[in-house]
């Protein structure tokens, strides 16, 4: 593949007359980590979510880059071949890992409907296959059939990223995935994400508002305010050489410690 | 000889927002070349811009106007305002930066820090731990610390983690700033050797040296960051 993964064109999303995002166009290039950055309310998440297909813009396109159907626009699609984009070629990482998981199951269960879900039938390879992944997010073997429910904060997020990339998606995207949770928890968090990416060669979009973690695990940053990309570019560039003065409000915010 | 790396009337500005657009030029007109096998010095003043210029060179920095053309892939690829997918591929394949201070990474051990440029250019894990390892030796970081994180090392153990970590991967261009600043002698003379030894084999090399002995053991020529308005 030449091309880019994602395309957006003039991506415009309204609420009654309240402009959330507005005029956003980027390609993402296979292997390429984005970022979406800046403060509550500034439209990272509703652009987000109208990348994933889960809200439809007022205005603009977004057209993705299929394994097997050639180029798609995400929006023109049937709600049915959406979905099941959805959870094969994509991965989507909420903040609040509940609304990813289904708490009445068990893990291993969590993990293994994805694959049900490509078409694995064979019991003993689906739950072989969620142990593994089990082990590679940290998790204990012995918690396999606990249901989430049992599960602390960090350690169901670690199982929502696990039922997230056991299909091997080729884009993810993740809405605050470290949001929440204790700093000790969320280094191991990063940590674990940042290998995976590195291991997998993911491509994913992730918004954050913490510039630390948009350090560590993207490769381009798109900073927003009030609807609107401000500045975008390398990350070390946005956040070591921002041009834009609200960019340089937020680098400027840091607390050192 | 073809130079690697060709700069050619670079200008950069910082315009501080908070300080009501208040403008700081800081690069103004630069032009210069280096050849593989060259190791230029930038020589200057402290806040003539010499960091601001290395930094422009690996893409860091973003300067207003002017063109950094690097030899990248057998072609030539403009780095000044790059897409960010050529900037780094130009940083996984053909220019390294050794800065002062390392960044370190949550729990991720010291050879996996250093191994990890190898590992981006497609080398297997077993092959860039080897290499890691032999290059941590080579530095004289003690074995017992090399699957630690180095955020607990001493300034001088996380530097050499640093060179290391930018001297995996064989990159045929090389920045320096200050990469001997926080080390003895004996481990100074350790990184000089290795830079050496990289500038013989065909390395173009820019670099910020304040300790006279080092410029003078590597660089081969010397080119005058001069501050800004008191230039020619």
């Amino acid at each position: 593949m030449n091309g880019p993964l994602l395309s957006t064109r003039g991506v415009t999303k309204r609420f009654g007359g309240r402009i959330a995002c507005q005029g956003v166009s980027f390609d993402l290039w296979p292997g390429e980590v984005l970022g979406i950055v800046g403060e509550s309310g500034s439209g990272k998440t509703t652009l987000l979510n109208c990348l994933a297909g889960r809200l439809m813009p007022d205005e603009g396109i977004v057209s993705y880059e299929t394994a097997s159907m050639g180029t798609v626009d995400v929006h023109r699609l049937s709600e049915a071949r959406r979905r099941l984009l959805a959870r094969t070629e994509w991965g989507f990482v909420n903040q609040d890992a509940r609304e990813g998981l289904r708490m009445g199951v068990s893990a291993g269960a969590n993990i293994g409907e994805r694959l049900m879900a490509i078409g694995a039938r064979h019991y003993g390879n689906i739950r072989q296959t969620a142990s593994d992944w089990m082990e590679r997010v940290e998790l204990d073997l012995d918690r396999l059939d606990d249901r989430p429910t049992a599960y602390s904060g960090g350690m169901r997020q670690r199982l929502q990223i696990a039922r997230n990339l056991v299909s091997e998606p080729r884009l993810v995207f993740m809405d605050e995935p470290t949001g929440g949770l204790d700093v000790s928890v969320q280094a191991r968090l990063l940590d674990l994400l940042r290998g995976l990416v590195d291991r997998f060669h993911l491509s994913a979009v992730l918004v954050t508002h913490d510039l630390g973690v948009a350090r560590l695990l993207t490769h381009r940053l798109m900073v927003m305010q009030g609807g609107q990309v401000v500045e975008e570019g390398l990350t070390d560039q946005v956040l070591d050489d921002p041009h834009h003065a609200y960019t340089q409000m937020l680098v400027a915010s840091i607390l050192p410690v | 000889m073809l130079p690697a790396l060709a700069v050619s009337g670079l200008n950069k500005s910082f315009i501080m927002h908070a300080q009501g657009g208040l403008a700081l030029p800081v690069l103004r007109d630069v032009s210069l070349s280096v050849a593989p096998g060259e190791c230029l010095a930038l020589v200057g003043p402290s806040g003539a811009g010499k960091s601001t210029l290395l930094r422009s060179l690996y893409g860091n920095y973003r300067p207003q106007s002017g063109s950094i053309r690097v030899r990248h892939r057998d072609d030539w690829v403009e780095l000044a305002n790059a897409e960010p997918r050529v900037t780094l591929d130009v940083r996984r394949t053909t220019i390294g930066f050794v800065s002062q201070f390392l960044r370190v990474i949550p729990r991720v051990g010291a050879v996996d820090v250093v191994a990890e440029p190898m590992l981006r250019r497609g080398a297997s894990l077993e092959e860039a731990r080897c290499k890691a390892e032999f290059l941590l030796g080579v530095l004289g970081i003690p074995e017992r610390l090399w699957a630690l994180p180095p955020a607990t090392f001493s300034g001088g153990e996380q530097q050499r983690v640093n060179i290391a970590r930018s001297l995996i991967a064989d990159y045929p261009v090389l920045l320096l700033d200050e990469p001997t600043a926080s080390l003895d002698v004996a481990n100074r003379n350790g990184v000089i050797d290795l830079i050496r030894q990289r500038r013989d084999a065909g390395v173009a090399i820019v670099g910020i040296f304040h300790d006279i002995a080092v410029r003078e053991a590597l660089a081969t020529r010397l080119h005058d960051v001069a501050l800004p308005g008191v230039q020619a």
